[in-house]
């Protein structure tokens, strides 16, 4: 069994190693057009954000509404280190993801003892505090943002920022602080009768989620040249719960398949713009009505969902828990 | 101290428009608990309504808001038929995400048919300005319409809640679903006449707050619709006296921290103060604090 793990983990390896060297080429020898590229770091992005909401969300049952705020955070203190300081991208990426990071335990742990609808008002006006409180700096451009960030973020360092943020949620998915965490989102006072510290937990997924939304930030600030606070409203915390929810939360990855779907039908659909908000939200009622669990639910696309029968040799460990 | 008195009445007359979004939110999330975040595009909805009713038809205000009260109520009730009920048994975060997905069904449908353009909606009554203080301190009497509207239906709405059968069946259900309809009360029925209200309260509030800013858009109902949220959870949410002094009190405090600080601090002050009574008091200032049940 293990061994079928390792040789199902190099393989998936190999493919990932073989994917960045294709993608690699094809932008040097211009085979992927500039258009092309914008989408695939908006996809890198997305995974990112996604994902780690999924973890809050998905896995931890704690509806957060407030992912752009700590998106922001990521992205202005990354942007700030290299513009302001002129320090290098890796260290602001991560001064960006820490300070998100901190934000999320800072709120996390007063806010997370909140149930349901009140955490996700809460979250929700912390995004809204910190886009307000980023209008008024002027130090960071104020409303007109913070322009000038130089393009640091490569396609190396999209592709591995994003793999490893999907390879290390699993894995603490997977691990005994992953298990708490789920236990959580089953029935909070059941996990907190068989010894799990719930608080903890919850922030302690709050956090990382909250890490990740500033990883996506300092990508998002240093490919795109300018950040505005406006950009990290209410509305890009729903476009990342909408994926979240399309792909099934408490499925890594759905995710990434409705991050890149979505993606896609956004930059194909773009010139509808309203329009395209309209077939969002129709689809997002309709999914909620008919597949409330989403397009994976709780499962994972593993290899065996594809090529064996479903059941018998589940590696997975999604697949047991969703009974 | 007349600076002072005048922003009070600002900060009274902007808290009673919330006020009035909030006794709607706070009725819906009563009896569901559920954030209804379309109620602010209800309202939207309903002012457009009295928008078309005055310029197309020439109505006047009592007629306009009328239509505006039957447009609202029609989708409210749509919405909760069409949206909410199916997922009724399912879980609050499935009922939550659909109310978002049709808040930004609402907003972008509103853009598509009216356009994203602001519309100056028109002054159809007269507007006096009363001067006090040596007019240093002045009222409206918009200002006036406003509070004494949503004075007489804050307490229509007590009246409605605590004396009729309708509302005791809304208490009813809002306590118990399952032991309301063994006792032979209408559950579905129920649940629709109190959106019907809340979205009727909306589409009043849409239209005085058209008239007071003499303007109306397809996004305008959002902000007020969260900042009436936040007013019900901040008088204690599900309380009618709660949605009613908590209205009045963002109001206020809006008022001051736009006039003596910047209006630009008004939002990002009044969520915090939202989180920051959410943290010490989440049942709200007028709420009691309820044991946690297994």
């Amino acid at each position: 069994m293990r061994k079928q793990r390792l040789k199902l983990n190099l393989c998936v390896a190999a493919a990932l190693v073989i994917f960045y060297f294709a993608v690699d080429f094809g932008i040097k020898q211009g085979m992927i057009t500039p258009f092309q590229q914008i989408n695939l770091v908006l996809i890198g992005v997305n995974i990112i954000l996604a994902v780690s909401l999924n973890l809050i969300t998905g896995f931890t049952g704690q509806l957060a509404l407030g992912h752009a705020g700590f998106m922001a955070i990521g992205a202005y203190v990354a942007g700030v280190m290299t513009v302001k300081l002129g320090q290098p991208f890796l260290l602001a990426l991560l001064a960006g993801a820490c300070a998100a990071g901190f934000m999320g335990i800072l709120l996390g742990a007063p806010t997370l003892r909140l149930k349901g609808d009140y955490l996700a008002i809460a979250t929700l006006g912390f995004a809204e505090i910190v886009r307000g409180v980023l209008i008024n700096i002027d130090y960071v451009g104020g409303a007109a943002g913070l322009i000038g960030i130089p393009q640091l973020c490569t396609w190396f360092w999209l592709f591995v920022w994003t793999v490893l943020t999907v390879v290390l949620i699993k894995n603490f998915i997977n691990s005994t602080h992953g298990r708490a965490c789920i236990a959580v989102r089953e029935n909070e006072i059941a996990a907190e009768a068989m010894g799990v510290n719930t608080t903890l937990y919850k922030v302690m997924a709050f956090a990382i989620g909250a890490f990740f939304a500033g990883v996506a930030g300092a990508i998002y600030a240093h490919y795109f040249y300018v950040i505005q606070p406006n950009t990290f409203g209410l509305m890009k915390s729903f476009d990342v719960l909408v994926i979240a929810v399309f792909g099934g939360l408490g499925s890594i990855t759905g995710s990434i398949i409705a991050a890149i779907f979505v993606t896609v039908a956004t930059a194909a659909l773009q010139d509808l713009s309203v329009l395209r908000m309209v077939i969002y939200a129709s689809l997002l009622i309709i999914v909620m009505i008919l597949r409330p669990q989403g397009l994976m639910g709780t499962k994972e696309a593993t290899f065996d969902l594809f090529f064996r029968k479903r059941g018998e040799s589940h590696g997975s460990a999604q697949s047991k828990q969703s009974v | 101290m007349t600076e002072f008195i005048q922003q009070i009445l600002n900060g009274i007359s902007l808290g009673s428009i919330y006020a009035l979004i909030a006794l709607g939110y706070t009725m819906v999330y009563g009896i569901v608990q559920l954030i209804n975040f379309a109620h602010g595009e209800i309202l939207m909805v309903g002012t457009f309504a009295a928008f078309f009713a005055i310029t197309a038809y020439n109505a006047n205000f009592v007629l306009a808001i009328l239509i505006a009260m039957a447009a609202s109520v029609i989708l409210g009730v749509l919405i909760e038929r069409i949206a909410y009920k199916p997922l009724r048994k399912s879980s609050r975060l499935a009922v939550l995400i659909t109310a978002i997905g049709a808040s930004l069904l609402l907003q972008n449908g509103g853009l598509l048919v009216f356009g994203a353009d602001f519309q100056a909606f028109p002054r159809i009554i007269q507007n006096h300005q009363f001067k006090f203080f040596g007019g240093e301190v002045s009222v409206t009497s918009y200002q006036l319409l406003i509070f004494s509207v949503t004075l007489v239906m804050a307490i229509f709405l007590q009246y409605v809640v605590m004396k009729t059968k309708a509302g005791k069946a809304m208490r009813a259900v809002s306590w118990d679903k399952d032991a309301a309809s063994l006792m032979g009360i209408n559950v579905d029925t129920t649940i629709s006449i109190t959106f019907a209200i809340g979205s009727a309260f909306a589409a009043v509030a849409g239209v005085l707050l058209g008239l007071y800013y003499n303007t109306l858009y397809p996004l305008m109902g959002f902000m007020p619709g969260l900042k009436a949220f936040i007013a019900a959870v901040l008088g204690g949410i599900g309380l009618i006296p709660g949605a009613f002094a908590g209205g009045f009190l963002l109001g206020i405090v809006e008022a001051l921290v736009s006039g003596y600080w910047s209006s630009a601090w008004r939002d990002p002050f009044v969520f915090a103060i939202l989180i920051l009574i959410l943290i010490v008091k989440p049942s709200g200032l007028l709420g009691k604090d309820e044991r946690e049940k297994v």
